[in-house]
């Protein structure tokens, strides 16, 4: 019985992490900046593969994730210089530009590094729990979730930074005239989001394929969850994964992987027919 | 003769055969050859072998003097996975460009896409891979292995070794369906239990419950049959949890070379049947390997599709040449004497003229905890017959159908 009911958890924890780390970078970049970004899915391929490339360099692992983690950051605020900054007033056109930056990114990738690269293999570690053998390290990905959770709401809710953020985002001429240098938020925001996609790309590529449009496989589910958590993304988020993990682990366990990804896209539709405004927008109703 | 007009003459002498040579190549324009395979999007790390096995294939025929002394010039276009691409694309070189012959196709969604449209011309058509068995069409050869190659050897020695409970985690489009209903059907005759079957739509990467539902079964072995990188990160992730089951497939190792694209052991205990995989070493082979790395020395291996797009093109050549025609009926006529073979790296390959479909030398492989490849049995050279079994008989009428064992033509 207890076997059971911590494969439960088990299943929920792996998908819950699954939405929140791929989810977590687009949160910020598309919840709160509004920008809709479709390179979110190269940032986090970028992130797999720096690890992998530095862990073939003998790097620990860990350190080679935040490393990763790191690089697609600066990447990021990069790209936000050239390319992201010229797009805050013209959304749709925000679309174009990521969208053709990740077509010449995916294809760049496997031209310069081919097709396919070879995995890194998963950290060792398995346990074992009534007839159930689990691999230890989707757990460490559950903990880093929830690490993830806990670091977003600490900056931009405890910190100064993260109340000129959220002014900026608000209100940027308001901001500005206040005295916030809201195009360097602009870029350390968007910066701090493609961190957190690279993270995510860090944290499973020992657990993946690694092939140059790996990230598609990531983008599905971050925008339904950032879609789903509505416009105040960090009461939103959390809230919209457990949900959507709830959904997912169930249907998957009793009727297997096809009805589990469409029951969780139908819930998304009812969602969004329901509450146009996301889960978050009942939420702050409730708190104030 | 002085040495000025010597030289007068060997230049007169160097115009009339530059002179012949182009007259020659007016009257014999090369013949096109149209290839469809994905080099970009999910499914580019398997095809990059087969378009490499094209271009060498062509390169040697060029220089070995062409196809009835003609040039061969390849066209290829790159799908990039899309099956209305491939529509698009596979439109475009019949019709416009108007190619001899149509080579390619990575999944058997594509080669469905294709085969209306090739049906419509009077354009030979090959298909390179290894499939789930059962086209029964005029237009196409098959040069790749099918279940009654892969499935009628793997199974039965998988039951026998490991026990009569299998587990099937299958991709869900019609290669897999078809795949796992082939299962069900030798497994029944065995005697054996499916002791479950999953489903997974492609670009599916996280099988945590999978994993989970495989070790509520308790079953002896997997079968394994999901396709794509995405699906494959299932290896990892079930080597990560420690499910240590003992795997068959019909599609690891050889094509998609998962044991040198993820760290050891998670490929451990895998099997399958292929009529080639890189590690083969017979003369005959390492010959062709030598050739292949020296043209494409970043290869990370030749896989069997890649091998098997290599053969189309001699088979081509070897079916023009008997006919002393590029014309399909023609074609058709010598595939119908039984005679159209090729010495391919893994021996003799004949066309069966009932289904043509090949036939193969198969060999069992199994992949060791360090990703060694070793050969378990070799049951020789298996004809494809399941097709002329059932009632296909391509000589006689053609089809243009594909079969099931559960969707078999009607008696008439």
């Amino acid at each position: 019985m207890s076997a059971e009911l911590f494969s439960l958890f088990y299943q929920f924890a792996d998908v819950f992490a699954f939405l929140i780390l791929s989810a977590a970078g687009l949160a910020i970049v598309f919840g709160m900046m509004g920008v809709i970004n479709m390179a979110h899915g190269e940032f986090i391929m970028c992130g797999a593969y720096v690890t992998v490339g530095l862990v073939n360099l003998g790097v620990p692992l860990a350190v080679a994730q935040i490393l990763a983690a790191l690089t697609a950051g600066f990447i990021g605020i990069l790209v936000e210089f050239l390319v992201v900054r010229r797009f805050y007033k013209r959304p749709l056109d925000s679309l174009l530009a990521t969208w053709g930056l990740s077509l010449i990114v995916t294809q760049s990738m496997l031209l310069i590094v081919g097709s396919a690269v070879r995995g890194i293999g998963t950290p060792e570690g398995s346990f074992a729990i009534g007839g159930y053998t689990f691999s230890t390290y989707r757990l460490v990905l559950f903990g880093c979730a929830v690490a993830v959770l806990a670091g977003l709401y600490t900056i931009f809710m405890k910190t100064r930074f993260g109340v000129i953020a959220r002014a900026t985002m608000q209100n940027a001429a308001m901001a500005k005239a206040l005295g916030a240098r809201t195009g360097r938020i602009y870029a350390i925001s968007f910066g701090i989001g493609t961190g957190l996609a690279g993270l995510c790309g860090a944290l499973y590529a020992p657990t993946m394929t690694l092939i140059p449009t790996m990230g598609a496989t990531f983008v599905v589910e971050s925008f339904v969850t950032v879609v789903i958590g509505g416009a105040n993304v960090l009461l939103g988020t959390a809230p919209a994964a457990v949900f959507l993990a709830m959904i997912r682990m169930a249907l998957n366990a009793s009727y297997g992987q096809i009805i589990g990804q469409i029951g969780m896209l139908v819930a998304v539709i009812l969602i969004i027919r329901v509450l146009p405004e996301g889960l978050s927008s009942v939420l702050v109703r409730r708190g104030r | 003769m002085n040495s000025r007009r010597k030289f007068g003459m060997v230049l007169l002498g160097a115009m009339l055969a530059t002179a012949a040579v182009s007259v020659v190549q007016a009257a014999e324009p090369p013949l096109k050859v149209g290839l469809l395979e994905d080099v970009s999007g999910d499914l580019a790390f398997m095809g990059m072998p087969k378009l490499h096995g094209s271009q060498l294939a062509v390169e040697e025929i060029n220089k070995s003097g062409g196809i009835l002394g003609r040039q061969i010039e390849l066209i290829h276009l790159d799908p990039q996975g899309d099956n209305a691409r491939y529509q698009e694309f596979g439109r475009r070189l019949l019709n416009r460009d108007k190619v001899d012959v149509l080579i390619g196709g990575i999944t058997s969604a594509s080669r469905e896409a294709l085969r209306p449209i090739v049906d419509r011309t009077s354009t030979p058509y090959f298909y390179t891979n290894q499939y789930e068995g059962g086209v029964c069409d005029a237009s196409m050869i098959s040069m790749g292995a099918v279940p009654e190659q892969q499935f009628s050897t793997l199974i039965p020695w998988m039951v026998e070794k490991f026990g009569k409970k299998v587990y099937v985690i299958a991709a869900d489009y019609n290669f897999g369906q078809i795949s796992a209903e082939w299962n069900r059907k030798i497994m029944k005759d065995l005697g054996g239990e499916v002791v479950g079957e999953e489903f997974i739509p492609l670009g599916v990467s996280q099988f945590a419950q999978t994993i989970q539902n495989i070790q509520k079964a308790k079953p002896d072995w997997l079968l394994t049959i999901n396709v794509g990188a995405a699906q494959d990160s299932f290896f990892e992730q079930a080597a990560a949890a420690n499910l240590n089951l003992p795997m068959g497939s019909s599609i690891k190792v050889m094509l998609g070379f998962e044991h040198k694209r993820f760290k050891p052991p998670a490929l451990n205990n895998m099997h399958a049947t292929a009529n080639w995989f890189e590690e083969i070493d017979t003369p005959e082979a390492t010959e062709f390997k030598k050739r292949w790395h020296a043209k494409f020395p970043d290869e990370l291996y030749i896989n069997d599709m890649g091998y098997n797009a290599y053969n189309a093109l001699y088979m081509y050549k070897a079916l023009v040449e008997k006919a002393k025609s590029i014309k399909l009926e023609d074609m058709r006529k010598v595939i119908a004497t039984g005679d159209a073979c090729i010495d391919a790296p893994e021996g003799k390959v004949c066309i069966d003229p009932k289904s043509q479909h090949t036939s193969h030398r198969m060999r069992l492989i199994s992949v060791g905890p360090k990703h060694e490849v070793k050969v378990e049995k070799d049951y020789g050279t298996i004809q494809p017959y399941w097709l002329g079994e059932i009632g296909c008989d391509l000589t006689k009428k053609n089809d243009k159908d594909q079969y099931t064992p559960s969707h078999l033509p009607k008696k008439s």
